[in-house]
C-alpha cells in the first residue's frame, strides 16, 4: 500500500508537511484518553469485585476506664452475632494495630494518633448468592450491640463508580472529537492536494480512469502519512504514560489504587498509529469520491 | 479494441447546444453522425467552436440541450460509473498536449494501460515500441519540461493511440510539427484508420486538408456544422 505506483505527484505537497504531525498529536491525546479510560474501567472493576461481598461493622468506643474492656466485648459480641446470620461467610475483628495501619496513609503514624478514640472495625465477608436483609441485620446489630453500625459500602461506591463512568464518558468523548478533528483535517488536506493537482486528476479522468483509481492514490498517501504521524505520536505517548505510571506507583502505599496500565491497554495504544491511518485513507478515499462525483 | 462493422454510425449529435454557465451558446443545433472506421478534418475559424465540439466529443462536457450519441450510449442516460469505459475507446489530443510534467515520457504514453490495468510488462513492450515509431526512442525517460513543442506533440499523440481505440480525436495535432513530422504523424493516423479507428482531427492548416483531400470535411461556423465551402 505504502509502496504502489502513483500517477500523481503528492508527495511534495505542503499539505504533506503538516498533516503527519497533527495525527501526532491527535494520537498522542487519544494515547492519553484511552489509557485513562482503560484505568478507570480497570479501577472500577476491581473496586466492585474487591467490595462486594464484603461489608463493615463499626463499633464506637466506649469511653472511660473500663471502656477498653467493653469495647473489646461488643466487639467480640458483634463478631459473633455475625458469625450466626445465615449468609456471612466470616466476620474477623480488626485489632487496634490494624485499624492504625488503615489510617496511616491519611493520619500518618504519630504517636498522638494511637491516642484517638477510633472505632473497632470487623471484616464481614457475605456470601454473594445469599439473600441478606441487611435492614433486618443492622436493626438485630444496633438492638444488641450499643454503638454497632455496619457499613456495606455500597453508597460511597456507587458515587465513585458514577464518578469512574462520567470520567470514561468524557475520555470517550474526546477520542470521538479527536477523531473527528484527525477527518476534518484529512478532508480539508485532501481538498487541497485535488485543487493543487487538478490538471492531472482531469487528465486521468479523460483518459478513462475510474474514481478509484484516482481516490486510491490519495488515500494511499493519506494512510502513509497518518501511519507516520501515528508513530511519531506514539513515541510521545510512550515516554508520556510510562512517566504517568511511575510517579503514581511512587505515592501508592494505598494512598492511590494502583493506577497501571493493563498489557491489554498498551496493546490498544499500540494499534492507535494503524487506526489513524486507517481512517485517514478511508476519509481522504471518501472526500475524493465526493469531489469527483461532481465533474462530468 | 472492439471494432464495429464500417458504416455504423460510432458517434451522433442531434440537435446538441452547449453553453458556459449562463453565458450564451457557443453551439447550437449541431447535428451530425460520423460512421466507424471513417477520417474526418474538423475545420473552422479560431473561436467557431472546434474544441467544445471536441469536449462534448470525448465527454469533457455534457450537452446543454439535445442528444449525444457515443458507441450507440445516449449519454445522457448513460450512468456515471459506466462513462469510464465509454472514455477508454477514446484517444484525445489534446490542443494543450496536457502532458504530467512529473512522469516520464515512458509513464505518460502508459497512463491510458495503466488506469485500464493492462500488466505492467505489457506496458514495457509496447509503450517503447510506439515512442520508437514517434521518433522518441531516446527520450523515454525524458520529462516533459525538457522538450521540444514538437517533442511534446508527439508524446500526447503516442498517449492517444497507444490504447489503440475506437475514435481518436486530436485537436490541432501538427501545429508543432515540421510537414516531414506532420506527413509521419498524419500517416500514424491513417494506419490506425485502416484498422478501424474512426479518426476527427481538428485544424486550421488548410495546406494539410488539402493534400488529404479524399477525407471529408466537418465544418463548423458559428457554433454550428455547416456543409464546408
Amino acid at each position: 500500500m505504502l509502496s504502489r505506483r502513483s500517477d500523481l505527484p503528492l508527495k511534495g505537497d505542503a499539505t504533506s508537511r503538516f498533516l503527519p504531525w497533527l495525527v501526532a498529536l491527535m494520537v498522542y491525546l487519544s494515547a492519553i484518553a484511552v489509557a485513562g479510560v482503560l484505568v478507570l474501567a480497570g479501577l472500577v472493576e476491581r473496586w466492585d469485585h474487591d467490595v462486594s461481598g464484603t461489608l463493615t461493622v463499626q463499633i464506637q468506643p466506649v469511653p472511660g476506664e473500663a471502656g477498653e474492656l467493653l469495647t473489646e466485648d461488643r466487639v467480640r459480641q458483634a463478631a459473633e452475632l455475625m458469625r450466626r446470620t445465615p449468609g456471612i461467610l466470616a466476620a474477623r475483628p480488626l485489632d487496634k494495630r490494624q485499624t492504625l495501619a488503615l489510617l496511616e496513609p491519611w493520619l500518618g503514624s504519630a504517636e498522638v494518633v494511637k491516642d484517638l478514640p477510633l472505632p473497632r472495625l470487623i471484616d464481614v465477608s457475605v456470601d454473594s448468592s445469599a439473600q441478606l436483609d441487611l435492614g433486618a441485620v443492622a436493626d438485630r446489630l444496633g438492638r444488641m450491640v450499643p454503638g454497632a453500625t455496619i457499613d456495606d459500602h455500597r453508597v460511597w461506591l456507587s458515587r465513585l463508580i458514577n464518578l469512574s463512568r462520567t470520567t470514561e464518558w468524557v475520555a470517550i468523548a474526546i477520542m470521538l472529537l479527536i477523531g473527528f478533528v484527525t477527518s476534518a483535517t484529512v478532508v480539508y488536506a485532501t481538498r487541497t492536494g485535488m485543487s493543487v493537482h487538478r490538471g492531472v486528476i482531469e487528465v486521468l479522468h479523460l483518459i478513462g480512469a475510474h474514481d478509484d483509481y484516482i481516490a486510491r492514490q490519495f488515500a494511499d498517501r493519506a494512510f502513509s502519512l497518518g501511519f507516520s504521524g501515528g508513530m511519531i505520536g506514539l513515541a510521545m505517548a510512550v515516554p508520556t504514560l510510562t512517566a504517568i505510571g511511575w510517579a503514581t506507583r511512587r505515592v501508592e502505599g494505598g494512598f492511590l489504587p494502583s493506577l497501571a496500565l493493563p498489557l491489554s491497554g498498551w496493546v490498544v495504544i499500540g494499534l492507535l498509529p494503524v487506526l489513524a491511518a486507517l481512517l485517514s485513507m478511508y476519509t481522504a478515499r471518501l472526500t475524493v469520491h465526493g469531489t469527483l462525483s461532481r465533474l462530468p | 479494441m472492439r471494432h464495429r462493422p464500417r458504416g455504423e454510425h460510432i458517434i451522433r449529435f442531434d440537435s446538441v447546444g452547449l453553453r458556459y454557465g449562463l453565458g450564451p451558446e457557443v453551439l447550437q443545433d449541431v447535428t451530425f453522425a460520423l460512421p466507424s472506421g471513417s477520417f474526418h478534418f474538423l475545420t473552422g475559424a479560431s473561436g467557431a467552436g472546434k474544441s467544445s465540439l471536441l469536449r462534448l466529443m470525448y465527454l469533457g462536457l455534457r450537452p446543454s440541450r439535445g442528444r449525444v450519441t457515443l458507441f450507440d450510449k445516449d449519454i445522457a442516460m448513460t450512468r456515471r460509473y459506466e462513462l469510464p469505459a465509454l472514455r477508454r475507446r477514446i484517444g484525445v489530443v489534446f490542443q494543450d498536449f496536457q502532458l504530467l510534467d512529473h512522469l516520464s515520457t515512458l509513464d505518460n504514453v502508459a497512463l491510458p494501460l495503466r488506469v485500464r490495468g493492462v500488466k505492467e510488462s505489457e506496458v514495457q513492450k509496447h509503450v517503447p515500441e510506439l515512442l520508437g515509431w514517434v521518433g522518441l526512442a531516446d527520450h523515454l525517460h525524458a520529462k516533459p519540461p525538457t522538450l521540444s513543442g514538437g517533442q511534446k506533440q508527439r508524446v500526447a499523440i503516442a498517449r492517444a493511440v497507444i490504447g489503440r481505440p475506437d475514435l481518436l480525436l486530436a485537436d490541432e495535432p501538427t501545429g508543432n510539427v515540421d510537414d516531414h513530422i506532420a506527413m509521419r504523424l498524419l500517416h500514424l493516423f491513417e494506419e490506425l484508420n485502416k484498422l478501424g479507428t474512426t479518426v476527427v482531427i481538428a485544424t486550421h492548416n488548410q495546406s494539410l486538408v488539402d493534400r488529404f483531400s479524399q477525407y471529408s470535411r466537418l465544418h463548423i461556423e458559428r457554433g454550428t456544422v455547416v456543409e464546408p465551402e
